[in-house]
C-alpha cells in the first residue's frame, strides 16, 4: 500500500491532503505506521517493527493495522492505483 | 512603479455575515505595488460597514439601487465622477453587473473604465441557462429549470424531469435543498419574495463543493485562477473558512472554460466534485467573490490585475499560488460616531 505522495505529514501528527483540503490528526502510533508506509515498508515488516517495539501480539496488531489501512482508503489518502 | 494614483470606485461594501466582495477587493488593490489608489465607495445602505472603514474607503457616496433604473444610477455616477474623477469602476454585486454592462460605453466616454463580461457572456451563464451553457461548451452541469410558480415545480416532478432532493435557487443569490414538495413550495415562496422571478430549480448533485476564483482577459487567456474548498460554511451557505487546493484538474477546467468562452473579467466557479471525481459546474458568478483576498494572500493579486486590465494594460498571467493557504473570516464590532452615520444618512456622502 502506498500513501498519496502529495500528503504533508508533520512531526506532530498533523496530516494535510492538498488535493482535497482535508486535514487529520494522528496519534503517535498511527504517525509511526503512516511514516513506515510512506517509506515503503510492507505490512509484514511494519508488523515486525511494531510488535517488537510495543506490547502487542501479531494477530491483534494485524486486526488494528487492517482497520487503520481501510480507514486510509476510505479517506482517499492512499495512492489511486493502490485503492 | 507606485507613482501613479488611480481613483477607483467600488461597490459591495456590505461586509456582513453574507459579505459583498468590495472590502476584500479593496484590500488587494491597497496592497498593489503597481499603483496607489484613492477608493471611492459606492454604498446602497447607511449601515453597510465599508463606508466607516476609513483605512479601506477614502470617500463614500450612496447610489440608487439598480432596480430604480439605469438613468438614475447614471446620473449619480456622473455626479460622483464630476467630484472624484473616477478612472476605474468595479461593481461587485451580481444584481448590478447587468446595469453596468449596459452603461459601459457611456461611462467609457466619461473616462470611467470597467472590466466586465460581455452581455452575451453574462446572459448565457445565468443559472436558468446553465444546461444550454454546458451543452455549448461541453461541460457537465446539473439540469436546471426556471420556474415562475411553485406548481411548475410539481409539474416538473410529475413529468419526471426532476426528482427530490432538488436545489431551489434565487436568480442572484440563495439556494436551499428541498427534500419534498412542501419544502420546495416553502423555499420557492421565500426566494421569490426576496429575489423575484424566475426561481431556478436545479438537480441536486451529490459531492464536495469546490470553488475557483479566476480572471479572464477577454481574449481567452486566464490571468489567474485559485481553487479553494470551503472548510466552514455558515447557515447562509457562505464560506467562513477555506483553504487553497493543489488541484491541477480544477485549474485545467478553468483554463478551458475561459479559453472557450473568452471570459472577460472576474469570475467565481462553483463546482461539485462527485465520488467519481467528476466536476459538475453548478454556477458561474460574474465577478470576483468575497473570498478573493485568499487568492491575493496565495500570491495572485487578482483585484490589482483587474484594475490593470481595466486601464488597458497588459498583464502577465499568474502561474503559481500557495497551496494550503487558509482564511478564517471573523466578525468585529466597529465603533462609529453618530456624526458619520448622520452625514451618510442625510447627505449621501461620507469622507
Amino acid at each position: 500500500m502506498k500513501i498519496k505522495k502529495s500528503l504533508a505529514i508533520s512531526e506532530t501528527g498533523f496530516v494535510f491532503d492538498p488535493s482535497t483540503g482535508d486535514s487529520y490528526t494522528l496519534n503517535p502510533t498511527a504517525l509511526e505506521i503512516i511514516q513506515l508506509l510512506k517509506d515503503g515498508h510492507s505490512p509484514e515488516q511494519i508488523s515486525q517493527i511494531i510488535t517488537q517495539e510495543y506490547d502487542v501480539d501479531e494477530s491483534a496488531f494485524e486486526r488494528y493495522f487492517y482497520d487503520f489501512t481501510a480507514m486510509l482508503k476510505q479517506m482517499q489518502l492512499v495512492a489511486p492505483d493502490e485503492e | 512603479m507606485k507613482s501613479n494614483k488611480l481613483n477607483i470606485a467600488i461597490s459591495g461594501l456590505n461586509n456582513v455575515d453574507s459579505p459583498g466582495p468590495g472590502i476584500p477587493v479593496i484590500r488587494g488593490i491597497r496592497e498593489s505595488n503597481q499603483f496607489q489608489s484613492r477608493i471611492i465607495g459606492l454604498a446602497y445602505e447607511n449601515l453597510e460597514p465599508g463606508p466607516y472603514m476609513h483605512e479601506f474607503v477614502d470617500k463614500t457616496y450612496k447610489v440608487p439601487y439598480p432596480s430604480e433604473g439605469v438613468e438614475s444610477l447614471m446620473e449619480r455616477i456622473r455626479y460622483i465622477h464630476d467630484r472624484e474623477e473616477v478612472e476605474v469602476l468595479i461593481p461587485n454585486f451580481d444584481s448590478e453587473i447587468f446595469v453596468f454592462i449596459k452603461l459601459a460605453e457611456r461611462l467609457k466616454e466619461m473616462g470611467v473604465s470597467m472590466f466586465l463580461p460581455t452581455l452575451q457572456q453574462f446572459e448565457e451563464r445565468h443559472k436558468s441557462n446553465l444546461p444550454a451553457f454546458g451543452k455549448k461548451y461541453g461541460i457537465k452541469v446539473p439540469d436546471s429549470y426556471p420556474v415562475t410558480s411553485a406548481s411548475e415545480i410539481f409539474d416538473l416532478k410529475k413529468e419526471q424531469k426532476v426528482d427530490f432532493p432538488l436545489v431551489i435557487k434565487g436568480k442572484f443569490y440563495d439556494a436551499f435543498i428541498a427534500g419534498n414538495s412542501d419544502q420546495a413550495a416553502i423555499y420557492f415562496n421565500k426566494i421569490s419574495a426576496k429575489w423575484g422571478l424566475p426561481v431556478v430549480v436545479q438537480e441536486f448533485v451529490k459531492g464536495t463543493e469546490v470553488n475557483v476564483v479566476a480572471l479572464g482577459d477577454g481574449r481567452g487567456n486566464t490571468i489567474g485562477a485559485v481553487p479553494m474548498r470551503k472548510q466552514y460554511i455558515t447557515d447562509k451557505g457562505k464560506a467562513w473558512g477555506g483553504i487553497t487546493l493543489d488541484d491541477p484538474g480544477m485549474i485545467d477546467y478553468t483554463h478551458k472554460l475561459i479559453s472557450s468562452t473568452k471570459w472577460r473579467g472576474g469570475m467565481e466557479l462553483e463546482l461539485i466534485r462527485t465520488d467519481k471525481n467528476e466536476l459538475h459546474l453548478i454556477e458561474i458568478n460574474p465577478r470576483l467573490p468575497a473570498w478573493v483576498y485568499l487568492a491575493v494572500a496565495a500570491g495572485q493579486n487578482l483585484p490589482e490585475a483587474l484594475v490593470q486590465l481595466a486601464m488597458g494594460e497588459t498583464v502577465e498571467p499568474f502561474t503559481e499560488y500557495a497551496i494550503g493557504k487558509m482564511f478564517i473570516r471573523y466578525s468585529f464590532d466597529m465603533i462609529c460616531s453618530l456624526d458619520e452615520f448622520q452625514q451618510l444618512s442625510t447627505t449621501g456622502e461620507l469622507s
